[in-house]
Parts: C-alpha cells; sequence; structure tokens
C-alpha cells in the first residue's frame, strides 16, 4: 500500500483508451464498475473532443458481483457490435473488474462475433497508463498486422501518436510534411488517425518512426522482428536532434533529400545578443524520459542553459534518462512522488522549471517558473494554434515556450539596478505577466510560500538526506545569518535569491563558519562567480 | 404549497433503465467535502484509478491543500503477502504524524476494497482507539459499485451520525454540505425568525459537531441525502419535509416548513422574508427571459434534477422533456414531485446510449448532463449545461436563486452571441 495525492500516470487501461480514441473505427469494451466512465472526460475536456471515447463499460454495481457480471459484459460486447459496429473491437478490464475475474478476452471470443476480438491483459495494481498503451498498441498490430510486399515507393510507417498525449496532434503534422519534403511517403500513422484495417498493412513500410517510445516502443520492436523493419532511434526534439533524425531517416531510406530549414528560427534567436541574460540560467527538469531526455540536450547546447537535475516518473525509460543524468553530471530523480520532486526543486532552487502541470504547480508554489514540456496533460497543453515540439517549427516553438516565463534581459538589470522602485520592484515579478506577484519566496531560512496545512511541507523535512540531491551539502540549519546580511540578501532581486542563500550557504558550510556576514555573502559571490 | 390542477409527478409512471451509466462514482464528494471540512482528511483505500479519478473529476488538478489521498491497494496486498490491515495503519499513522492539525480521519472504501471485503469498520475502529482522544477514525464507501457521484456525500454523513452526542434539546438540524456563505445565509435568516440554535451537519470543525436526540427536528437541504436521513431517524430525530431551498419559490416553502414547524408568526416570517425574496424574483426574472419555453432534457447526474427541473419549469418558464435522476427518492421528493408540472419522460438509472437516441430525438434547446458528453453533444449542435456545476457553486436559497438561473441560460446566451444567425433561427 502507497499513499499516493496526485499521480503522474493514470491506470493501464486508460493507455488503453488512449490508443481507442486515437484510432477510427475501433472500440474499446471495459469490464467496469460505474464511476470509471470519469475518464470521457480526460478526453472530451482536457483535449476537447467533439466525440466520446469509443469505449462502452459494463458499470456493474454491488448487486451483481456473485452473479451475473460475465453476462452483463457479454451484453455490452454484442450492443457495442450492434451499435457501433466496430472493425474491431479491443475487450480488457478495468482495476476491479480484474479482481472478479470475469475473462473478458474469453467471453468476447465465445461470442462469436463478426469482427476480430482483441484481448487485453493489462495488470492494474503493477503497472501505469504508458504501459497500458504501449501494450495495447503492440496487441493490436500482433492481432491485425501481417506480412506483405513493400510499397514500390520508399516509405515509413510513424508509430506513437496516441490521444492526450503531449502535442502528438502537432509533433505528427510536423514529421508527416518533414517526410515528405525528404520523398519518404508515410504509408500509415498510428494510432492516431489509423483503422484496423490500415493495421493490417503496416508491413508495407519500409521502416519505422518511433516518435514516443513510451507509447510505442513495443510495437516498433514487434515489427522489427516480424517483419524485418528497423525503426528509428533519434526522438526529433530540438534542432541537433531534429538534424540527426533525418540523417537517421536518410540512411534507413537511402535517400540524399534534406528538408529545407529557412523556417528554422530557434538557432538565431538563441545566438542574437538579446539571448545573452539566458546563459547558465540553472534548470531542472521532470516528466517523461523521452521529453526530459531531448530537453536537457536542447537546454544545454541550444539555449546554454545549466542543467542542475533531472528526473522522469516512467521507470519503464529510466535507463536511459540515468544515462544522460550521468552524461550531465546530475542525479537522476525517478519517482513517481510528486513530493519528492519538490523537494528536490526546493533543495537545488533552480532559475526555471521544465516539467509537466505537476511541476507547474511546484514552481507557482515556490515561486519558480515554470514551462512545460511533458505529459500530464492539462487543457492548456491543447492549444488551438499549431505548436508541436518536434522538427524545426518544435523547436522554434520550445525557445519561446521555456524563454517566456523568465524575466528579459533588460529588465533582469532594472530591477537589479531600481530595486526600491513602488511599482517596478522585484516582488512584481516578470512584467509581461499580468497582475500576479510571486509569494514571499525564500525570504526566511528554508521557507515555503506560506501554506500551513499542506502535507508536503512536513514531508519535506523528512526526506532522508542521502534523497536530496545535494545530499553532500552541510544541513543549512545549523548556520545563522547575520541580520546585516539577511537584509543585504533581500537586495537580491528574487529570481536569483534562492541561488544566492544557496551559494551562501554552501560557501559557508564549506569553509566551516557558523554565521553569515555581508563579507561571508560577497565572498561567497566572488568565490562562484563565472 | 398549493397542489397543482394537474396533480404534479408524484404518480407518474417512471422509466427505469439498466445499462452503460455515465455517471461519477461516490468518490467525487471529497472534493467538496474536504473543503467542507477543515480539519478532516479522506484517505481512499483504492487503486491507482481511484487517485486518477480524483485529480481528474473537478476537469483540474487542485493543488491546494490536498486533505484527501489515496492509499494505493498493490500487488503484494491483493496476493495476501501483505497484510492490508497492518499495511493501512502503517500510512494512517504516517499520515498523522505528518499532519498534526488532523482531527477526522475517514477510510474511504473503493470498488476495489469492497471487492477484496477490506474491512474498514474495523481498521476505523482500532484506529480511532490508537489516536483517541485527538484522533477520530470513521469509514464510509464511496464505490461505485455502491454509490453514484453525490451519494459519496450521503455515504459520508450517515457514517458521522451514530457517532453524534446525545441530546434532549429541541434542535433544529440543517443536513447537507453547503457552501459556508450560502450556510452562513440560511442561519441569518432563521436567526432572525427567532430559531436558535440550529446546528449543521456537517460542522466545519470537529469540535462543532452537532448532537441529536428523540426532540431534534432536521431539515435537509440535499436531495440525495438518504441514508442520512434513515439514520437520523433512528436516532429519534423527526423530519421537516419541504421543496428544496432553490429558487424564490423553493426557498421560501422549505423556510416556511421550518417557521410552521417551530411556530415563528406569519407576520415575523414575511418581514424576514420579503426582501430577499424581491431580490431573489428579481434576480431570477433577469434571466428567465432567456430561459422561458425553452425545452430542457436532464440527464441523471447529481439527483438534484428534479428540485433544479421545478424550479426551472415554475420560476424559469421552461419545458422539461426529459428529467433523468440516478435515483428517485419519493420519500424526499415528494414535495417537489408535487409542484413539478407533469413532464413527458421521468427517468431513474440510465442506458446512456439509449437515452443520448431519445435526446437526439427530441434536440431540447438546453441539455444537462455530465463532462464526458457536453463536448460531443455540443459537437452536435445541442446547449448543454454541465451538471458538476451544480454541486461546485452555491445555489441553494434567496441570493443566489439569479445565480442558478443565469448557470442555465448562460449556455444559450452564449450560443446566441458566437452565433447571431443560430440565435435568430431559434427565436422565429
Amino acid at each position: 500500500m502507497k499513499l499516493t495525492v496526485w499521480t503522474y500516470e493514470g491506470p493501464p487501461h486508460v493507455g488503453a483508451m488512449r490508443v481507442a480514441t486515437a484510432m477510427q473505427g475501433l472500440h474499446y469494451v471495459l469490464h467496469a464498475p460505474q464511476g470509471d466512465t470519469y475518464a470521457d472526460l480526460l478526453f472530451t475536456m482536457i483535449e476537447r473532443r467533439s466525440k466520446r471515447p469509443p469505449v462502452s463499460y459494463t458499470t456493474f454495481q454491488a448487486r451483481d458481483l456473485g452473479g451475473d457480471t460475465a453476462n452483463l459484459f457479454r451484453s455490452a460486447a454484442q450492443d457495442a457490435c450492434d451499435r457501433f459496429r466496430p472493425e474491431a473491437i479491443i475487450v480488457g478490464a478495468s482495476c476491479t473488474a480484474e479482481l472478479i475475474q470475469d475473462n473478458p478476452g474469453g467471453l468476447a471470443e465465445a461470442l462469436g462475433l463478426p469482427v476480430p476480438v482483441i484481448a487485453l491483459d493489462l495488470p492494474s495494481y503493477q503497472r501505469r497508463e504508458n504501459f497500458g498503451a504501449d501494450e495495447t498498441f503492440l496487441q493490436i498490430v500482433r492481432h491485425l498486422a501481417r506480412p506483405m510486399a513493400r510499397t514500390a515507393r520508399v516509405s515509413c510507417n510513424i508509430l506513437g501518436p496516441t490521444a492526450l498525449g503531449f502535442r502528438h496532434r502537432d509533433d505528427l503534422a510536423e514529421i508527416t510534411a518533414l517526410l515528405e519534403e525528404m520523398g519518404i511517403d508515410v504509408n500509415l500513422a498510428a494510432p492516431m488517425g489509423a483503422r484496423p484495417g490500415d493495421i493490417a498493412r503496416i508491413g508495407a513500410a519500409h521502416f519505422n518512426v518511433l516518435l514516443y517510445p513510451e507509447t510505442a516502443e513495443s510495437a516498433a520492436r514487434h515489427c522489427e522482428t516480424a517483419f524485418g523493419q528497423p525503426f528509428t532511434k533519434t526522438i526529433p526534439i530540438g534542432v541537433a536532434a531534429t538534424r540527426a533524425f533525418i540523417a537517421e531517416v536518410a540512411a534507413l531510406a537511402g535517400t540524399a533529400r534534406h528538408p529545407d530549414e529557412a523556417r528554422l528560427r530557434q538557432p538565431w534567436w538563441a545566438a542574437s545578443v538579446d539571448s545573452t541574460y539566458l546563459t547558465g540560467k540553472r534548470v531542472f527538469l521532470f516528466g517523461d524520459a523521452t521529453h526530459v531526455i531531448a530537453a536537457a540536450r536542447i537546454a544545454r547546447d541550444e539555449i546554454g542553459f545549466e542543467v542542475c537535475g533531472m528526473g522522469c516518473y516512467n521507470r519503464e525509460q529510466a535507463r536511459a534518462l540515468r544515462a544522460t543524468a550521468k552524461q550531465f553530471g546530475v542525479e537522476p530523480l525517478i519517482t513517481d512522488d510528486y513530493l519528492e520532486v519538490e523537494a528536490a526543486i526546493a533543495a537545488l532552487q533552480p532559475e526555471l522549471i521544465l516539467g509537466t502541470q505537476m511541476e507547474r504547480h511546484i514552481g507557482k508554489r515556490l515561486g519558480i517558473p515554470c514551462a512545460v514540456i511533458s505529459a500530464p496533460v492539462h487543457v492548456q497543453d491543447f492549444p488551438a494554434r499549431h505548436s508541436p515540439q518536434m522538427g524545426f517549427e518544435g523547436a522554434n516553438v520550445i525557445f519561446d515556450t521555456w524563454v517566456h516565463p523568465l524575466v528579459m534581459g533588460l529588465e533582469e538589470h532594472l530591477l537589479h539596478m531600481f530595486r526600491d522602485d513602488f511599482e517596478f520592484h522585484d516582488a512584481a515579478g516578470p512584467s509581461h505577466h499580468g497582475g500576479h506577484a510571486p509569494r514571499s519566496l525564500s525570504d526566511a531560512p528554508g521557507a515555503l510560500p506560506p501554506h500551513p496545512q499542506d502535507i508536503s511541507e512536513r514531508k519535506m523535512p523528512e526526506a532522508p538526506a542521502a534523497d536530496r540531491p545535494d545530499a553532500a551539502a552541510p544541513a543549512a540549519d545549523s548556520i545563522v545569518w547575520l541580520s546585516d546580511a539577511e537584509r543585504e540578501l533581500k537586495k537580491i532581486p528574487f529570481f536569483v535569491r534562492g541561488k544566492a542563500r544557496r551559494n551562501t550557504e554552501s560557501f559557508a558550510a564549506g569553509k566551516g563558519l557558523n554565521e553569515i556576514s555581508i563579507d561571508t555573502l560577497y565572498e561567497a559571490k566572488a568565490h562562484y562567480a563565472r | 404549497m398549493t397542489p397543482l390542477p394537474g396533480g404534479g409527478c408524484r404518480d407518474l409512471p417512471v422509466l427505469r433503465e439498466r445499462g452503460q451509466r455515465e455517471v461519477f462514482c461516490g468518490l467525487t464528494g471529497i472534493i467538496w467535502l474536504h473543503r467542507k471540512m477543515q480539519d478532516a482528511f479522506f484517505l481512499v483505500v483504492g487503486s491507482r484509478t481511484c487517485a486518477h479519478l480524483l485529480q481528474s473529476a473537478a476537469g483540474v488538478m487542485i493543488f491546494a491543500e490536498p486533505r484527501f489521498g489515496t492509499a494505493i491497494l498493490e500487488e503484494k496486498d491483493l496476493a495476501g503477502l501483505a497484510d492490508a490491515q497492518t499495511e493501512l495503519d502503517r500510512e494512517v499513522d504516517r499520515l498523522l504524524a505528518r499532519r498534526p492539525d488532523i482531527r477526522q480521519l475517514f477510510l474511504v472504501g473503493s470498488c476495489p476494497s469492497e471487492v477484496i471485503k477490506l474491512d474498514l469498520a474495523k481498521a476505523a475502529e482500532r484506529q480511532s482507539a490508537r489516536h483517541a482522544p485527538h484522533v477520530r477514525v470513521l469509514n464510509f464507501s464511496g464505490s461505485g459499485i455502491e454509490t453514484t457521484f453525490t451519494q459519496g456525500e450521503d455515504a459520508c454523513l450517515a457514517a458521522m451520525v451514530p457517532v453524534l452526542p446525545q441530546t434532549q434539546a429541541r434542535e433544529l438540524l440543517l443536513v447537507g454540505a453547503l457552501p459556508d456563505v450560502v450556510e452562513d445565509q440560511a442561519l441569518a435568516l432563521l436567526a432572525a425568525m427567532g430559531i436558535t440554535p440550529v446546528r449543521v451537519l456537517p460542522a466545519r470543525r470537529s469540535g462543532e459537531m452537532p448532537a441529536v436526540g428523540a426532540h431534534t427536528v432536521f431539515a435537509l437541504t440535499q436531495p440525495f441525502l438518504a441514508d442520512t436521513r434513515e439514520a437520523l431517524l433512528r436516532r429519534g430525530a423527526r423530519q421537516i419535509a419541504a421543496p428544496f431551498p432553490f429558487g424564490e419559490e423553493g426557498t421560501t416553502l422549505w423556510l416556511r416548513a421550518v417557521a410552521d414547524e417551530f411556530g415563528v408568526p406569519a407576520d415575523l416570517f414575511d418581514s424576514v422574508t420579503a426582501a430577499p425574496r424581491a431580490r431573489a424574483r428579481k434576480a431570477v426574472a433577469a434571466q428567465a427571459g432567456t430561459l422561458r419555453d425553452r425545452t430542457l432534457f436532464f440527464f441523471p447526474d447529481s439527483q438534484l434534477e428534479v428540485p433544479l427541473a421545478r424550479f426551472l419549469a415554475r420560476e424559469c418558464g421552461m419545458r422539461p422533456l426529459e428529467v433523468g435522476t440516478p435515483y428517485l427518492h419519493r420519500d424526499i421528493l415528494g414535495p417537489d414531485l408535487d409542484l413539478l408540472p407533469p413532464v413527458p419522460v421521468l427517468s431513474e438509472g440510465q442506458d446512456v446510449d439509449r437515452q443520448l437516441d431519445r435526446a437526439r430525438a427530441q434536440r431540447p434547446d438546453l441539455t444537462v448532463c455530465g463532462l464526458g458528453l457536453a463536448n460531443p453533444l455540443e459537437a452536435e449542435g445541442l446547449a448543454t449545461k454541465w451538471a458538476i456545476e451544480l454541486v461546485f457553486t452555491p445555489v441553494h436559497f434567496y441570493e443566489q436563486a439569479g445565480d442558478l438561473a443565469g448557470l442555465f441560460a448562460r449556455p444559450l446566451r452564449r450560443r446566441a452571441l458566437l452565433s447571431p444567425a443560430t440565435a435568430l433561427e431559434a427565436a422565429e
């Protein structure tokens, strides 16, 4: 048993729903109690879909248990086929139905339905949403795809985009256009937009483009084994990664046509002098492993940030993240407990968080700006405009998105110079962000914004030292800030104050000092000066 | 109240349906209950699905002060490798050590915990003894196999009734979780009529929990509290039957039933209610122009459907085509059913696909439904009102009557703003 307040991933059947909802002509018959229908609103509200997800829930109740829950499943499956006339159905159980062991696969098989029945076995008490999506897509491909002759022209499949994915809609459009520019046909994109009949001819492509290992790596590996289709390993997020992806695709396709880079603005935007202020800003990254790994490289190599920490919530891809963290010389944080993530961010005091909607809220609490780079998604992550993360336009979008939450260059200087102006003071926050000032920030040692009832605050001091990314640093609470130094610290603008506090305390601890004076503050500043 | 010439809806035949239900489970009630009871924590014993529901149910994640959480059952709990009771004790100990401000802990049963027959009553008893007197631990089920949406609040309040202290005092008890501002308005109106003290269930803090006994009389402020009502009757309390306090008429009839019970003189009643009644009538009238003669279709959701249909039909002039509700408690809804003009279909339970067929065939001007159905119906050209807003928004009593009408008028006004041509068609 594990206490959870917020979760990064839903249960595995929600992953299956993401696949079913992305596809056309497929129906999901889910053995589940009433209440599990809440998952529909993820798609109709967060993603603003104009159709109900293609899911029939058996909605059994207590009085059905031990009675005819199996019969409920049979009639739900039959009704779904009669009413929606799908080309194939997937069947499975949610967490509660898993316990009553009705075997939806066997029941559906015995009905003799006129369409292929694909049974899903998604262990609800061990696995999560991404696994559910990956496994569901694998089973669909295994059941429906058959070996067949390759297309005459060079072609590929695009694998991975699902419903409720972080910018999957726009990434798919971007990468489809990029492949077309390279003269490569897209045989099939799946799950998004594909019909069961389309899946059957997956083997006609020469190779596969895997966009999201989280949702389609198992299917890509299956196609490699079953149909001899290689798949791409580079995720085209960022300028360098997009160019590497193009090279990888060109090698697989035997083509030399390079797409037009004229609309790529990100490198010049990063090189222009206005961006100088971005240099060395400390960023913390958290999300799914694929997006975090890509973001870490962009942050360091394409924008000039310093990556001070990174982590992911999906253990399935943790190995790749650990390897990247090692290259960056930071401790990887692999956890699905947002309180641990909050503790790590509070300890590291980054100047920018690149995370999920959870980290956006953590950033609000800690007064640290945040840009969202990964699922879990929020209604804000489905903008009306085209807003990909992948390809050259994706690189442009990422530059804008990450820079937007920060105080801009000249404004940063003005805040240093005229910090006591009653309107233009540091607590007012970035001037392009409306009227909300960040809350009191870390003005008291180790303090979070006032939130007396929040459990996270109580948990944080309990975090074992070994789990803390700055475990080497001595405990800051044994060091006293003299009042002069404390006042001086408050003159430092809010967006660097946390860093100054932390650096000074580390410096003092390293020197064996118990007190911090104004001199200590400025000695530390000189020590850390780059 | 005057019975309708046509006889109202009390004796109408009810269409009972069984099929896929597009409703939340009772766990959803935690979203408002944890805000109402400020020293309570709700610990769901369930699965990742339960945790995911709680963070998705309100449509967005609520990050401030989460006084609820989910103890997620894992493989080893199910396989019997770990003693679930011991595991639960450990999680509760840790939680209470972190949260010394918590005075009431609710262990909330879920579908999986009910199916594996995890005895949360036993756990609550054991933990109450262990953490007494600082924390009282109670349990109820919010599982989808037993409860629909607002029934979660009913199960929670019903669990509290047996442990309320005994009293011989003749006191009025208001039952139902209302927003504080609305509760204060109701208490002020009653106080002005000389009815004091008035107790409230649930109280905002554990130290203010009401006492009950044979001389307690209670009035429900929410129509979904069937089990709580039964539990109070078992404690010897007596119910004041009344229509529910939605709209000017509903509020007046509810207040009058209470006033009659306490012998409030008619002139005092009139002088206390005259001004807010006039305000409520004026505020409703401002919205009723948009609503008059428009047709209305309720999908089952919060069990507020019958009293709301009564308000919309009688005070706003709407024409209900179908009033669907998860459960039709005639004992509780009788006074509202008497006032509701006969509707073509009064339905209980749900087969969502068939009900959608009926809605599409009738093309109501306004459809009240859950979040899973709203956008798909809008895309088919039907104006909708999200039902969940009706339980998350202050809508009871006089000062909210206009707001309540406004919740239904806004989708219609919005459609008119976005597509004047359509509005013209509709107006013709």
